[in-house]
């Protein structure tokens, strides 16, 4: 099929509809991560000795990624603020280092899980490292469909077409973000 | 109405039995009367020719009445429903009376294993006597049961006595009762277990102070 | 509210409008939303063929327990629970939502708020990809070696976790996969809803102007999306137990059980309240319609409604009360429970009040909408004694229980689904159902189903547990009087099910040689009923898109000649 089907373009609320999805997109996330962040605070504070695991965690690569994605963050409000001014192609310049950002922060992921399967703290090892790659993982996979939503709208913006879309890419992303903000410390300070 | 169908062989029995009763009386009550206003609009407001329909919004305080009267009523009988609730729940569920005896009660797929005390009536020492699929306690007693599971969730349910508790594996439930009947009851258990759910029975006897003496004896050093 | 926004259509880039499409492209893939909504319609009642066989086979089983079972042959213990377990979840997860939210929901709101289609028409044709995916799984998932997955709709871990204690290594994979896939098709077609109602309102449709169902669906979806997350979350977790051998729930190494008991009734419970909404705001429909009567406080039904939502969220230990939490927690969780009697008794009394003065014309759809009134009482009051902690130690996982549920699913997704058939058929079809075989089919459902339940009511207070697949077993539950009530509960099933065929030819009958139907053929003042029956791609015609003046109840307003003024009259 080839143009775009019909569809129902008002928007009555005064807010641009794809922006209003995005925030329900966002809402149902919430309470997806928010059901996997409170089982795994109240198996934490049922048991104490799941600090002996946690101690494993190396919180200097956590750090470093939670400033990696944090300055990927800024990228994405950079893109933003060209976007808006109507500039695309300087947008998705922005854009794509905001996927370097995501790549750079999936590659020390890699790099620390395959240590911490080396020194034998599989997933199965204890229910502390189920829940840390569960949670990594899904948080992961969040970071990863939107690196690839992030290129196709790259794509679009570089012939400034769509701009409203860098804006909700943007939204999620800074999501995603705060997502690790709630991990890091959970997963990586609580000791 | 349990009553009737079911025997009550348990000293709370009677108490869970009156508020399913009061329970049924109060909201059959409700179910009958707005059931009769129900059919009686139906009927009353059929269409016949010529007539129109009125034109109502809700709003009308005569109107109004009908709806909020009953509605604080229900309110009112929704306390009475918690608090006779509550109340039959505290004393089966939430407090343990003094046990004249203890008794553990391990469920596996799928069987039931009890450990009764022996002579002594201490549960863990030699005398104990295990059973399978087969509980034996005294009238009259009090008990405490131990509840384990090895593999899945079960659930220890006993009719006779409106007893039911979940096992859950890797925690010891307590709980308690008392039978006042003698007699042979089922045990079912009552949480899907896997394939073997639907033959996982097991009977309780319940015995006088002679024949549950003598059930012990005859059980010495088994 | 900002003013609604004026209709901007750029004509030339819609290349749907074509009339030479092929059949695929116009009935398989096309992104229109009353087509999306017809294959919804109809998967659900695919799904519904598996979901309603076999409660036949089960319940022949029980009837004539180790008896070969005509068209199934004997059942086995693993097949009983298979069945059982596979009812439980076809009817709610791949009959109840598809049909009373994603058809209905698809094919009404845009036509009920005035606008030509969603607003995201290929995430919706997505949606409904990604369910039909689901609905293949869950098929495959009871034909796969060892059987389809035995351990109860509700999965409860460990049996659920471990294939060494269910038996179904692939049956309870795929059966979890099925369900996850299909959480996500449904959060991606409520997110559609939701947005299409705020932003896509016709010009003057103000918040309290939109028609009830439109309401009730969007809060339907809300629900589900705020209540499903953790169970996501708890899916994935249960996944890995199963595949990766973690540990999460199985406490020999650390896990916890009742862990996802919480995060499946923390969706479970409000589950039930999203399916019954849709199905009172198609009740709120077609009761105003055929009594010729505005709704009995608009307002207050909707507040009930959203009450009833929040407070939903605050109820789901109840199904947990003797299952090992602290004992403690039964007692908020009672108060809870019992107030949630409040806002829904309101919402029955507005509904039976709505028929005070009314001009009541008993057509198929205001039979069956009135049945699930007097049906949904019963599952009402009986929920009573189940939330009340005392009585639901003995009541607890009995047939008391079963039939309560049914008297509330039963006049939910059935009653409910035929409800809106009946009514929303004309604009559908664009033709009428034959009435004749619509009120056969009517009594032979609303009285059967009674036969069925109300036994299980003696049976659960006679002390029958949940899923055992012979009672014989058991010397209490043996006795010819109760195996009397289990036959008149299997014979009143069979019956009803047989009169679902009429139901069936009526369908596909009338679908093609009905009566043509006009477009308002029930003189309603709903937007939907100003198009053409069947509307077309567009819904009306690019610049004759309604506007809206007035509510959408508003039957015999004085002063006027006929006793209805449509939505989009001008004054």
């Amino acid at each position: 099929m080839h143009g775009k089907p019909i569809a129902n373009t008002r928007s009555v609320m005064g807010i641009p509809t794809a922006k209003l999805a995005v925030y329900w997109v966002i809402g149902s996330e919430i309470v997806i991560f928010g059901g996997l962040i409170a089982s795994y605070l109240m198996h934490r504070l049922a048991h104490p000795e799941w600090a002996f695991d946690a101690a494993h965690t190396d919180w200097r690569i956590g750090a470093v990624n939670t400033f990696v994605l944090l300055t990927s963050s800024l990228f994405a409000v950079q893109a933003h603020h060209y976007a808006h001014k109507g500039d695309g192609a300087t947008a998705a310049k922005w854009l794509y280092l905001t996927t370097g950002g995501g790549g750079l922060f999936l590659m020390f992921k890699a790099y620390e899980w395959s240590v911490e399967i080396g020194h034998g703290y599989t997933i199965t090892a204890a229910p502390f490292w189920s829940f840390y790659y569960t949670a990594a993982g899904i948080h992961a996979s969040h970071i990863i469909a939107g690196m690839i939503i992030m290129m196709f709208i790259a794509q679009t913006a570089k012939k400034n077409e769509e701009l409203h879309r860098v804006e909700n890419i943007g939204l999620y992303w800074h999501f995603v973000d705060l997502v690790w903000i709630f991990l890091f410390p959970l997963l990586y300070i609580a000791k | 109405m349990i009553e009737r169908l079911v025997l009550p062989a348990s000293t709370f029995a009677g108490d869970i039995d009156f508020l399913f009763w009061f329970i049924h009386m109060m909201v059959g009550g409700w179910f009958l009367l707005v059931q009769g206003m129900f059919w009686y609009l139906l009927f009353r407001y059929r269409y016949q020719e010529g007539v129109k329909s009125q034109y109502v919004t809700g709003k009308e305080k005569h109107l109004k009445r009908w709806v909020n009267i009953p509605h604080a009523l229900i309110i009112l009988c929704d306390v009475a429903v918690i608090f006779f609730a509550v109340q039959v729940w505290y004393n089966v569920k939430q407090v343990l009376p003094e046990a004249d005896a203890t008794i553990r009660v391990v469920s596996q797929q799928w069987a039931w294993s009890f450990v009764h005390p022996g002579e002594d009536g201490e549960l863990g020492t030699d005398d104990d006597i295990k059973t399978v699929d087969e509980l034996h306690v005294q009238e009259g007693s009090t008990y405490h049961f131990q509840l384990e599971s090895r593999d899945v969730l079960h659930s220890f349910s006993v009719p006779v006595f409106r007893l039911k508790q979940d096992a859950v594996p890797g925690r010891v439930i307590t709980g308690w009762f008392e039978p006042t009947k003698a007699g042979v009851y089922d045990i079912q258990c009552a949480e899907m277990c896997g394939i073997g759910h639907g033959i996982m029975g097991a009977r309780i006897h319940v015995e006088t102070a002679e024949q549950h003496a003598a059930w012990v004896a005859s059980n010495k050093g088994s | 509210m900002s003013e609604p926004a004026s209709v901007h259509h750029d004509h030339g880039a819609h290349d749907d409008h074509g009339h030479d499409q092929s059949f695929v492209s116009k009935y398989l893939l096309s992104t229109d939303h009353k087509i999306i909504g017809l294959q919804y319609l109809l998967t659900g009642m695919f799904m519904a063929l598996f979901g309603g066989f076999f409660p036949y086979v089960f319940r022949m089983q029980l009837a004539f327990p180790g008896l070969s079972v005509p068209f199934y042959g004997v059942v086995s213990p693993t097949e009983y629970n298979a069945l059982i377990t596979n009812h439980g979840s076809v009817m709610i997860f791949w009959v109840a939502m598809p049909v009373l939210i994603a058809a209905f929901g698809n094919y009404l709101i845009p036509l009920m708020i005035g606008a030509d289609d969603m607003v995201f028409p290929r995430l919706n044709r997505l949606s409904y990809q990604i369910f039909a995916l689901s609905a293949v799984i869950i098929i495959i998932s009871f034909i796969v070696p060892q059987g389809g997955f035995g351990g109860a709709w509700t999965a409860y871990p460990p049996l659920s976790a471990n294939a060494d204690y269910n038996l179904t290594p692939w049956g309870s994979t795929l059966w979890l996969i099925a369900v996850a896939v299909e959480f996500v098709a449904f959060l991606i077609g409520g997110i559609n809803f939701i947005t299409t109602a705020m932003n896509s309102r016709a010009p003057g449709m103000r918040w309290f102007d939109v028609p009830m169902i439109v309401w009730m669906i969007c809060i339907a979806s809300i629900l589900f999306m705020a209540s499903v997350g953790p169970l996501i979350a708890g899916a994935v977790m249960l996944g890995f137990d199963q595949n990766l051998g973690t540990h999460f729930f199985d406490p020999k190494a650390g896990g916890d059980p009742i862990l996802w008991q919480h995060l499946f009734w923390f969706f479970g419970h409000p589950e039930v309240y999203v399916v019954l909404l849709p199905a009172t705001g198609i009740v709120a429909e077609v009761i105003t319609t055929f009594s010729r009567k505005k709704l009995f406080g608009y307002k207050t039904i909707l507040y009930t409604a959203i009450g009833t939502g929040i407070l939903s969220f605050f109820v789901w230990a109840h199904h947990q009360f003797i299952a090992g939490i602290d004992p403690r927690m039964a007692n908020v969780f009672t108060v809870t429970t019992v107030l949630i009697s409040i806002p829904i008794a309101e919402m029955m009394f507005l509904f039976i009040g709505t028929l005070y003065g009314g001009s009541i014309r008993f057509k198929p759809p205001m039979l069956f909408a009135l049945s699930f009134i007097a049906l949904f009482m019963i599952g009402g009051v009986t929920g009573i004694p189940l939330g009340a902690s005392g009585s639901d130690i003995y009541l607890h996982d009995s047939y008391y229980v079963i039939a309560h549920f049914h008297y509330t699913f039963f006049p939910i997704a059935i009653i409910g689904s035929f409800t809106a058939l009946y009514y929303w058929f004309p604009k559908m079809f664009g033709r009428m159902m034959n009435e004749t075989l619509g009120y056969v089919h009517f009594w032979v459902t609303a009285v059967t189903v009674n036969g069925i339940f109300i036994p299980l009511f003696v049976l659960g207070a006679a002390g029958q547990h949940r899923r055992i697949y012979n009672y014989n077993h058991f010397a209490e539950l043996s006795t010819p009087d109760l195996q009397a009530l289990r036959i008149v509960a299997t014979v009143s099933l069979v019956i009803m099910l047989l009169g679902q065929f009429v139901f069936l030819f009526n369908f596909f009958y009338s679908m093609f040689f009905g009566e043509r139907a006009t477009k308002n053929p029930w003189k309603s003042c709903t937007l939907e009923w100003t198009t053409e029956s069947p509307p077309p791609h567009g819904n009306w015609p690019v610049d004759e898109l309604p506007t809206v003046y007035r509510g959408p109840y508003e039957y015999a307003v004085e002063g006027r000649d006929e006793d209805y003024w449509p939505q989009n009259v001008p004054n």
